[in-house]
């Protein structure tokens, strides 16, 4: 693979397989649907063992206090209870998690519990286990927790100033990452632009996914082996193996790890490894099972949120023609009080710096933070989602300030169809695209023409109408030698995941997957494409539900997030069938007494091309390997297992840290949106009239579950502009902690979603395709971009992510007032 | 020190068996069908009453089964996903309609809302996108963003009417 220019070798040949057609492509129904319609499923919560105990943790209701003492005595003496478990125990009992941060940070001592101190409301400071949840429940109140309170700090900003409380007093500060990534020569750009477009403030507000299934895990010490049993929904296993084993003490081959039916993840269920560690200690102190499920509020107040992030300081550079250099900014990240997938989020948004821009010039000034709120973790779009905002809003403020069509601004400085693949400027490979066609095709989807009339018809009628454009990004595949780029000292680099195919006793096809979907259909992609290159159909494949560590295959990096599956696990599908097909292929030849190249798959059937009536079934195949092995040459019997494992690699190479440039994702999945909002300007309130997305994803193995990520991702991003936020006090209550003030987007909120096609094939994929599931956040970009275009002249600019009802109603109110708007233009 | 407390005996039925059960005054009706009963087709997702994941059918009425307790449904008739579909293996037009539009993808919200559905396909055979979207207002899904259950209720309305005609 080279540029236009011919000069770079991106990922080198990548081979695409020509097997892929008969089933890849066609949306076949969901293999897991049946048994998820009946009420089949088997999700955490209708799991059981014997002699299990059930849990219910005690949680802090101060968000930053020193606990002064515990006393269990009382929930002990009640019948039916069966252990408790404090922090002060686990201080002792568990070294503090592996910290990915480099010191200072990394000197935080994290705990599966609150340890001398609570850090955010809702951390839990202490655990009963008893014959049954509500009992536990009872005891639980029993327990008398003395508590100083500590002056709080919610503020991402104001945290690192001198005078802020510190939370981790083994840091000495509540920064958590500080590092500046620097582009180009954005100071050049600006001293040589025609105008400069300075805006003061944005902000991107706290909210999460909320998979409708909490946490939830059924977990067993067993004092026999030795082995503790996780059977739970955690979404990325092996990433939680790598903190839960070092701090209690297990050998990866001492941790079974499962879950099969998961209720949603969203990446919220990857940071569930601190419940998980403490429900281990409870089981191996009780001697018996121990099984957790959340409740919705501890869920929402202290399972993990997405990440908060304010942008300061803005300046961006732009020609007269309308080009776009690039911009500088100071990012400040909110992580909440303990770092537990961050400070990763650090350098993930550097996957997509320009955005879908040909920005050359960048500066970002990074600083992540503490504060006395539930820590952060992944949530679908995670990091990238932030900054996609971020230079989302900047067109669109550049294209108001300066008098540019928002339309044309946009084709005039996207990259270009013909420039894939095309490096960025931190040394990223946008694999292929084509966003002008997608935002052609959006804006047909809405009529634009027809809602543009619409608004000029509406003008003194009391609604506004607004039509709002959001382009982003779904990088997918990461390279996780980016952490590199945060901690030098990181031993991670690369990707992969792991599959098996084999042909079973009876002839039946068998895969197994490292990969731990929430909804995915990875039962149904895996077996189209096994169908594929077996030549049968996927009815006759049996991809085993959900994950089984003990059971199945998988690398470091197994489990499912980060938008790659269709690259990852189906590149290890595929050439996992691949061998099981050529070992196929040799004992069928030599049962046939032909050639290799005389032989192909059929209906099930290994036969010869020119001769189909000389046919053996699969199961003929098997038998003859598994219990009639005499007849076969001995060579031959050694050299085939039926039983083929691959690990699929992606070709990276480790990123650098000093100049933080790199590939840091294989592929590109692209999003282009477009709405039609009406503003009410008696209260504020938003409708959506129409909405469109056009998302683009190489390669669909399964159109009908690709439109389905679509749609959901989209209406996360709606729910996510309009109605869910997270609230705190100054005193760090969570105030809005049930769906019934944490409002969720129902069936009414979330429109009717026209879903457009784009099809441009990644050249770096073995199937074409591109990771895809997360939506890069497009509906956040989209639905500010079109409050603002429904504004009156004069207005302040949309600065936050979330825009309920009352703040539009300010910056309805804010062209009155002829006050700052929040951002200045600078002409030569 | 509250213990299970008082038990009352319950009779109700419960996709079609009768049961007579002694169970503790506070027990929810939700607990109940799932653990007591076995039926882990009915699912908790919020709580408050809120999301709906619990939906089931009392006495023809849809209702969140974690709002009520289970001695509140003593002489009722209560229906779960269970009672859906022929046997083990068959599914419910309703149940085949969300499986051929994809109507459905972690499976976590779906037997309340296939029951949802299958309230409304009775009271109103013929609903509009409105009226659809109105009825799935107390049922939250957080994966389909809702289009493709609008349309699988819309293909099985159809299918129903194709039926009948």
């Amino acid at each position: 693979m080279s540029t236009p220019s011919g000069e770079t070798t991106y990922y080198g040949e990548v081979e695409q397989s020509e097997r892929l057609g008969a089933w890849s492509g066609k949306s076949v129904p969901r293999k897991e649907d049946k048994r998820l319609l009946k009420g089949q499923g088997a999700f955490v919560d209708d799991l059981w063992m014997h002699r299990q105990g059930h849990v219910h943790f005690v949680r802090s209701p101060h968000a930053h206090a020193r606990i002064i003492s515990i006393e269990v005595s009382r929930a002990e003496a009640v019948p039916g209870v069966y252990a408790t478990l404090t922090g002060e125990e686990v201080g002792e009992l568990q070294q503090p998690f592996f910290q990915m941060a480099p010191e200072p940070a990394g000197l935080m001592r994290d705990y599966c519990m609150a340890v001398g101190k609570a850090r955010y409301m809702g951390e839990p400071v202490a655990a009963v286990l008893a014959e049954s949840a509500e009992l536990a429940r009872d005891a639980a109140a029993l327990i008398e927790v003395v508590y100083e309170p500590l002056e709080v700090i919610v503020d991402g900003i104001a945290t690192i100033e001198r005078q802020a409380p510190v939370l981790h007093e083994e840091i000495g500060s509540n920064v958590a990452w500080h590092g500046v990534y620097d582009y180009g020569d954005v100071d050049w750009a600006l001293e040589h632009a025609d105008h400069v477009v300075r805006i003061d403030r944005l902000h991107f507000h706290r909210f999460s996914s909320t998979p409708l299934e909490t946490t939830g895990a059924l977990v067993n010490w067993d004092p026999g082996t030795g082995v503790v049993e996780f059977r739970s929904n955690n979404q990325m296993p092996m990433f939680a193996a790598m903190f839960i084993g070092p701090a209690i003490g297990l050998g990866i081959d001492h941790m079974q790890f499962s879950s099969q039916d998961i209720g949603g993840g969203f990446g919220i269920k990857i940071t569930s490894y601190t419940y998980l560690t403490a429900l281990a200690l409870l089981s191996r102190k009780a001697g018996r099972p121990v099984k957790w499920s959340e409740s919705r509020w501890e869920h929402l107040a202290a399972s993990a949120h997405g990440n908060e992030r304010t942008f300061l300081d803005i300046e961006v550079p732009v020609m007269s023609d309308g080009t776009i250099l690039g911009f500088k900014v100071r990012a400040f990240d909110d992580a909440g009080a303990y770092l537990r997938y961050e400070p990763l989020g650090a350098v993930i948004w550097s996957q997509v710096v320009p955005g879908n821009y040909r920005f050359k010039h960048i500066r970002v000034d990074y600083t992540e933070t503490l504060t006395n709120k539930c820590p952060v973790g992944p949530n679908r779009g995670y990091s990238r989602l932030q900054h996609l905002w971020l230079i989302e809003r900047i067109v669109d403020i550049v294209a108001k300030e300066l008098g540019f069509d928002r339309v044309a601004l946009r084709k005039l400085n996207y990259v270009q169809p013909e420039e894939f693949p095309y490096e960025t400027p931190n040394g990223c490979v946008y694999d292929s695209g084509d966003y002008p066609a997608m935002l052609e095709q959006a804006l047909e989807l809405i009529d634009y023409e027809g809602a543009r009339a619409r608004q000029l018809a509406g003008a003194g009628s009391g609604k506004r109408i607004g039509i709002g454009i959001g382009s982003t990004l779904d990088s997918g595949t990461n390279n996780f030698g980016q952490s590199r780029i945060i901690n030098s000292a990181l031993p991670f680099s690369g990707n992969g995941e792991a599959a098996v195919v084999r042909l079973d006793l009876y002839g039946e096809i068998t895969v197994t997957i490292g990969t731990s979907p929430q909804g995915q259909g990875h039962e149904t992609t895996a077996a189209q494409v096994t169908a594929d290159i077996l030549g049968c159909s996927p009815d006759l494949v049996h991809v085993v539900a959900g994950y089984n560590k003990a059971a199945n295959t998988y690398v470091g990096f197994s489990g499912t997030y980060a938008s790659q599956f269709a690259v990852t696990g189906l590149g290890a599908v595929m050439g996992a069938a691949e061998r099981l097909r050529g070992e196929i292929v040799k004992v069928g030849a030599c049962m046939l007494g032909a050639e290799e190249s005389d032989i192909e798959l059929a209906d099930g059937f290994v036969r010869l091309a020119a001769n189909p009536e000389a046919a053996i079934p699969f199961i003929g195949i098997a038998a003859t390997v598994f219990a009639n092995v005499a007849e076969l040459p001995g060579e031959l019997a050694d050299s085939v297992t039926l039983n083929c494992r691959y690990v699929y690699r992606p070709p990276f190479t480790v990123p650098d840290h000093e100049t933080k440039r790199g590939k840091l994702t294989l592929t590109y999945a692209s999003q282009v949106h477009a709405a039609v909002v009406e503003l009410d300007e008696e209260t504020g309130q938003v409708t959506i009239l129409d909405y469109a997305a056009v998302d683009e994803c190489g390669r669909k193995v399964n159109p009908k579950i690709v439109e389905g990520q679509v749609h959901g991702a989209t209406g996360h991003g709606i729910g996510a502009a309009l109605y869910e936020t997270f609230e705190y006090d100054s005193d760090g209550q969570l105030l809005n902690s049930t769906f019934g003030d944490y409002h969720a987007a129902t069936s009414l909120d979330v429109p009717h979603i026209a879903t457009g096609e784009v099809e441009c094939p990644s050249p770096f994929t073995p199937n074409g395709a591109k990771g895809m599931g997360e939506g890069g956040g497009a509906p956040l970009s989209t639905i500010a971009s079109a409050i603002e275009d429904a504004l009156p002249p004069g207005a302040h600019v949309v600065y936050d992510s979330h825009n309920n009802a009352e703040r539009v109603y300010e910056l309805l109110r804010s062209a009155a007032a002829a006050g700052p708007r929040g951002v200045e233009v600078i002409s030569r | 020190m509250a213990t299970e407390g008082a038990v009352h005996m319950v009779d109700l039925k419960v996709n079609g068996v009768a049961h007579s059960v002694a169970v503790p005054a506070r027990r929810l009706l939700v607990h109940f069908i799932r653990e007591t009963l076995g039926l882990r087709g009915t699912h908790i997702g919020c709580d408050t009453g809120n999301c709906g994941a619990c939906s089931v059918i009392c006495d023809g009425q849809l209702i969140k089964s974690c709002m009520m307790l289970a001695v509140g449904a003593d002489g009722c008739e209560i229906e779960t996903i269970e009672s859906l579909g022929e046997g083990a293996d068959g599914l419910d037009p309703i149940q085949e309609a969300f499986r051929e539009h994809h109507g459905l993808q972690c499976g976590y919200c779906t037997p309340g809302i296939v029951l949802n559905a299958k309230t409304l396909l009775a009271e109103n055979p013929h609903p509009t996108e409105a009226e659809i979207r109105r009825a799935l207002k107390g049922n939250i899904c957080r994966c389909t963003g809702y289009v493709n259950i609008v349309r699988s209720i819309e293909a099985a309305a159809e299918a129903q009417g194709s039926v009948r005609a």
